[in-house]
Parts: structure tokens; C-alpha cells; sequence
């Protein structure tokens, strides 16, 4: 299979098009470069053959470049995408961070300034075909860190889980030490391991950090596999037992954990990918406020790609009986309810807490 | 260098900026007052309104009435309060790292 990378170019305009071919065509990596002067015929030609990379402009009649990458993430989320605009506005910059590109450059106006854009696309697309770790959704933490001890990487992984943010660091293919929160070693480890899932950057080394984990890695990630499975076991004795009835609204592990932090009221958290199933503890009208959360929920995240601004962080609510607060993480979704007095500081403190229980 | 001029578009397309203001919204989804600029189009501000008015509502009808609401995106955050039936509401762009900018 050819190794040389799709990249294609979208600007309204053709000449600017043709220039960028001439400069992008002198990449040691020499792409395979594909052109488009639209928004909807970039997406026709997206859905056609698989890309490396999209370099989009921003100001384009019909489709702007801030609606073309909202609908490309969606659709082609594994795809790598690269703004390149003569706006030097930080607003644009900050709302196609949001929309989740991996690049913003300025459209380059000197010989020094075209040598770096040059290189960062290199940069970008050497990433794809170096790296390989592009689309790992499928991928667990263990694939990830076997995949650095067997190759005797010298690295270190930073993991963000939600507002949790956790640290391994690997040193010739073994795991030395491991920071989540406040534990570490190999308590913080475990932690890191139960999360389902997240994003991972692979940092530089940093030799001089002390050991605190001794063991083998395979030792260590056999040990936190085996715990995780008792846990789970634990968790959910009838697993295995097919004929039982669901019991979706439990005031089981995790909520019961959320519902005594302080100034909790309620607690709905449901799956958009079991509809009917919810999990509720300290509501009355469970189906009603649950439908009431999806819906909140799914019009803000309308908005939200309407806009142009991102996904959905968070909603904060205050009434006359309580304070409420949604969130979404992945396809899990989570409505807290507090006591109406609680001071805001001490809202946001717990709901931190809870974003890092519940997303564990 | 004058191939470097191709960089530079003679006639820009729009691309709407968001802006920093507040608009009143009624009951019935119209913008009484607003701040913001007229390069902002009316029918993206009654899309929010419009979203916050349908969420006062319907938390009213999950008896969860709420009065208050901040809703935030990483480029963008919204601020609604409840007036009679209607809202004002707040927009605050946010530049990289969630930091508030004009």
C-alpha cells in the first residue's frame, strides 16, 4: 500500500489554491494533493476516498470554514484538519480549537513564514504516519502502555479523563512511577487503568524521576486487570445470571458515592445509548426529569454546533428550590441537583469532584 | 514575492464574529433590546433565546423551575436569567483556555 498522504486543499479561491499546490507539492513527504472551492464539494470528495489531512480556509461564501470543520469532525472524527486563514483574529483561532482541529495557521506572507508553514503541515502529516495513534477510541490504556514498554519507549503518558488529568512515566520500557489527583505510584496506576476512556498525549521523558513503581509492567498490569475484574465482579454480582430482570434506578456504587458529597440533592445519569435505561437516586419523577436531562442536554449541543463553538462543557441551573448542574461525557450524561443555598464556589468544588468520581 | 498577494482575499466573505452583549427576549421569542451588533445575525440570537425560553420552560414542567442558567462552551459562554415569561441574555466569547475576550 502507498504510503504517500492524501491531503486536501479547500479555499474558495482557485489561484490561492494553485499556489498552495506549488508550495505543498515540495514536502519531502510529497502528498498526493487534492483541491476543493467549496465546503460541500470538500465533504463529497471527504466521502469518496479516505484523506490525511484537510486544509480548510475560514472566510468562504455559502459554507464558511468554521461550518465545513464542524460537519468534517462529526463525520470524519479521525481525520487530521489544519486551518489556514489570513484572519488573525484569536476569537476564530479559539472557536476552531473548540471544534477540535489539530492545527491554526496564518496564511503566510514571507519566505520564513512559508518554510514554517511548510514544515508544520510536514509536521502534521508525519504525525499521522509515524505516530499511528490516530483513532485509538478502540484502544484501552493497557494497549497504549504496552504499546510504549514494548517498543522500551522512554516517555511520558499524560492521560485527561474528564476534569481529571493523570501521569505514567515510562523509562526504557518499564513504568517507573504514576500520578493521578493525589495518589501515586502504583495506587495512582490503578486509578488511571479504571478509566474507560479519555485523551492521551505522549510527552518527552523525564529521566530524572524517581522510581516508586519496582515491578514488571506486565506484572503490574496483570495485577490491576485481576483488580479491576474483582471490582467489577463486585459491583455487578448478576453479570452473568441472564434471566434477571434490569434494575436500571440503583442506588448502587457510584451514585450513592455522588449523592453523600456535599450539598447533593440528586442524581440522574443515563446512557444516550440505552435510551430507556437510567440510573436515579433522590428523585421523585424519574422518567420525567431523565427525559427533561436528554432533552436539555441534546438542544444545547445543537446549539452549541450551530454556533460553532464547541461541545457542550456544562449547564448550571438555579431555581427557587435547588441548583442543578448537567453534563455530558462521551454518550454518558449526568444531571446533580444541590441544596439551593450552596455557595457557587462550593458547587463548582463538588461538581469537580463528582465529574472525576463519575467519569472513573 | 508578489505571488504572496494571492494570500490576501480582495473580497472577503462573511464570517460571523461572536460578539459581547445581551439581548432581552418576550414570551413569544421576539428581541425587545439588544446590545449586540448589528453584524450578528437576529436569528442567531432568537436561536439561543429561544433554546433558554424552551429550557425554562420545560424545567418548569419537570417541577425543577429554574431562573438562572450559565451554559458554557469552550468558545463561548451563555448566561440566561428568566424575566417574566421571557429572558435576557448574556453572550462572553471565550479566547483559548476558557479566558473571557471581547
Amino acid at each position: 500500500m502507498s504510503r504517500q498522504p492524501k491531503l486536501l486543499l479547500l479555499d474558495d479561491e482557485p489561484e490561492a489554491l494553485e499556489l498552495y499546490r506549488r508550495f505543498l507539492s515540495r514536502l519531502p513527504s510529497q502528498p498526493e494533493i487534492h483541491t476543493a472551492t467549496s465546503g460541500a464539494r470538500a465533504i463529497r470528495l471527504l466521502e469518496s476516498e479516505p484523506f490525511n489531512l484537510l486544509i480548510s480556509d475560514l472566510k468562504m461564501p455559502k459554507m464558511d470554514g468554521l461550518q465545513v470543520l464542524t460537519i468534517v469532525k462529526r463525520r470524519f472524527p479521525h481525520l487530521r484538519t489544519a486551518v489556514m486563514t489570513a484572519l488573525a483574529d484569536e476569537q476564530f483561532r479559539a472557536r476552531a480549537y473548540a471544534i477540535g482541529i489539530d492545527l491554526f495557521l496564518e496564511k503566510p506572507g514571507t519566505s520564513h513564514e512559508i518554510t514554517f508553514f511548510l514544515d508544520c503541515i510536514e509536521g502534521l502529516l508525519g504525525r499521522e504516519h509515524e505516530a499511528g495513534f490516530r483513532g485509538v477510541q478502540s484502544k484501552t490504556l493497557v494497549d497504549l502502555i504496552q504499546l510504549e514498554c514494548l517498543s522500551q519507549s522512554s516517555s511520558t503518558l499524560k492521560i485527561v479523563h474528564g476534569p481529571a488529568e493523570a501521569r505514567i512515566w515510562i523509562q526504557n520500557g518499564e513504568i517507573i512511577d504514576a500520578a493521578a489527583g493525589d495518589l501515586t505510584g502504583e495506587a495512582a496506576f490503578r486509578k488511571i487503568l479504571s478509566w474507560k476512556f479519555g485523551h492521551f498525549e505522549v510527552l518527552p521523558a523525564e529521566p530524572a524521576r524517581p522510581r516508586t513503581i519496582q515491578g514488571s509492567y506486565q506484572g503490574l498490569l496483570l495485577e490491576t486487570a485481576h483488580a479491576l475484574d474483582e471490582a467489577h465482579a463486585l459491583e455487578d454480582p448478576h453479570a452473568n445470571q441472564a434471566e434477571l430482570p434490569p434494575e436500571p434506578r440503583v442506588a448502587g456504587s457510584p451514585l450513592s458515592e455522588i449523592a453523600r458529597m456535599n450539598g447533593v440533592e440528586f442524581v440522574i445519569a443515563a446512557s444516550s445509548r440505552e435510551k430507556p435505561k437510567c440510573k436515579v437516586w433522590g428523585v421523585e419523577n424519574p422518567d420525567q426529569m431523565a427525559e427533561w436531562m436528554r432533552e436539555t442536554l441534546h438542544r444545547f449541543r445543537s446549539l452549541g454546533e450551530s454556533l460553532e463553538v464547541g461541545q457542550l462543557n456544562r449547564i448550571e441551573g438555579a431555581g427557587t428550590q435547588c441548583q442543578v448542574v448537567l453534563a455530558a461525557f462521551g454518550e454518558d450524561e449526568l444531571c446533580v441537583g444541590f441544596q439551593r443555598n450552596l455557595a457557587r464556589d462550593v458547587l463548582r468544588k463538588t461538581m469537580k469532584n463528582i465529574f472525576a468520581k463519575w467519569a472513573s | 514575492m508578489g505571488l504572496l498577494s494571492f494570500f490576501t482575499k480582495s473580497i472577503p466573505a462573511e464570517l460571523v464574529r461572536l460578539p459581547q452583549g445581551s439581548f432581552t427576549m418576550d414570551r413569544d421569542g421576539r428581541i425587545i433590546v439588544s446590545t449586540l451588533p448589528q453584524s450578528f445575525p437576529a436569528a442567531r440570537a432568537r436561536e439561543i433565546g429561544q433554546t433558554f425560553l424552551a429550557l425554562f420552560r420545560s424545567s418548569q414542567a419537570a417541577n425543577l423551575p429554574l431562573a438562572e442558567l450559565v451554559v458554557d462552551f469552550p468558545a463561548l459562554r451563555l448566561k440566561a436569567r428568566e424575566l417574566g415569561g421571557g429572558a435576557i441574555v448574556f453572550l462572553s466569547p471565550q479566547g483559548l483556555g476558557g479566558k473571557p475576550r471581547t
